[in-house]
């Protein structure tokens, strides 16, 4: 027992530990995985990058199944601890876990690129702002204006009834989509950058001075009145 | 059934989605109505990775878009603290049901 730790920290802590040991060692055995095959060692030299070579292995296998539900489930329980969460701290704290393992997913996807700008933007940019809006915007963090019971209920059942519908609707065989990966090539950040700077420049650029309006926009709407 | 394709993230986008939806009808918190359009926008960004993998052509199209949904998302979150800290600065709460100056 750590020294000037309650039970119940210690406790809590250790039921955070062992949520967080799969984050730790299942990438850990993919990558043995990986050491451990020299076929697929040679590819990973092939490609020249070991996100891309990861990728190449976990997909497809009994890996890419088990990491799936791990980190889906990570993603829809974090999500559901969103919707009951009574304080905003808490609710930002389980967007946290939900934009992880989100980004787990696109690494899946082979996005490792995107995996990552999702970390860095979406989990240390756009959450922290949340977070100091927190800060700036109640006396006490713990605030709570709560629904009502009736409005709750009603909210609930819009939303049960619309996830039954899409859910029926992607389940079956009404739509075209494929349904198994294709043989696409992993995309690199050589291949997106190319295509941010030829296909889609346009947008590019259009998002840069989005980017430099809403900064303007934002500094001008939360300046101290004087 | 047990290999995983498209439809399971399709399920998965889609069960995130609600959750969302469900976060910005219930919650009274203008933040809090926010961390709900941020997880309608992840579970976009979900569908979008997955069709960009689960096709039978290569490119990047889904990736770019979800790029784009990330930093358009940024700048909303950003506009949308400052119109938060506006509204507290004027009411005093960011309870949205308070902030009805505009009702006719």
């Amino acid at each position: 027992m750590i020294v000037g730790m309650n039970r119940s920290a210690a406790r809590r802590m250790c039921v955070w530990l062992a949520l967080a040991a799969p984050v730790v060692i299942v990438p850990a055995t993919a990558r043995s995985q990986i050491d451990e095959s020299p076929a697929k060692s040679a590819d990973i030299d092939a490609s020249g990058a070991t996100s891309s070579g990861l990728t190449t292995v976990v997909q497809g296998g009994f890996v890419e199944t088990i990491l799936f539900y791990l980190f889906g489930g990570a993603v829809l329980a974090s999500a559901i601890g969103v919707c009951v969460s009574k304080s905003v701290v808490r609710m930002a704290v389980w967007l946290f876990g939900t934009l992880g393992a989100v980004a787990v997913l696109y690494l899946l996807l082979g996005a490792a690129f995107l995996g990552a700008v999702q970390l860095i933007v979406y989990a240390g940019g756009t959450l922290i702002l949340l977070i100091f809006g927190v800060m700036l915007t109640t006396k006490s963090p713990w605030v709570r204006f709560e629904a009502t019971t009736s409005e709750m209920l009603a909210a609930g059942g819009v939303v049960v009834a619309l996830f039954i519908g899409l859910a029926t609707v992607v389940a079956s065989d009404m739509t075209r989509w494929p349904t198994q990966a294709g043989v696409n090539e992993v995309a690199t950040v050589k291949s997106l950058g190319e295509s941010l700077l030829t296909t889609y420049l346009v947008p590019f650029e259009a998002a840069s001075v989005v980017l430099l309006v809403v900064m303007i926009g934002a500094a001008y709407l939360a300046r101290q009145e004087r | 059934m047990f290999t995983v394709g498209l439809t399971h993230y399709l399920v998965l986008a889609a069960a995130v989605f609600c959750c969302g939806l469900f976060v910005m009808m219930t919650k009274r918190n203008a933040i809090g109505i926010l961390i709900g359009v941020e997880l309608l926008l992840n579970s976009v960004n979900i569908n979008l990775v997955a069709f960009d993998r689960y096709r039978p052509i290569g490119g990047t199209d889904g990736q770019i878009s979800a790029l784009f949904v990330i930093v358009l998302a940024a700048a909303e979150a950003a506009v949308a603290v400052a119109i938060c800290m506006n509204l507290y600065s004027n009411l005093n709460t960011i309870d949205v049901d308070r902030g009805d100056a505009l009702h006719g």
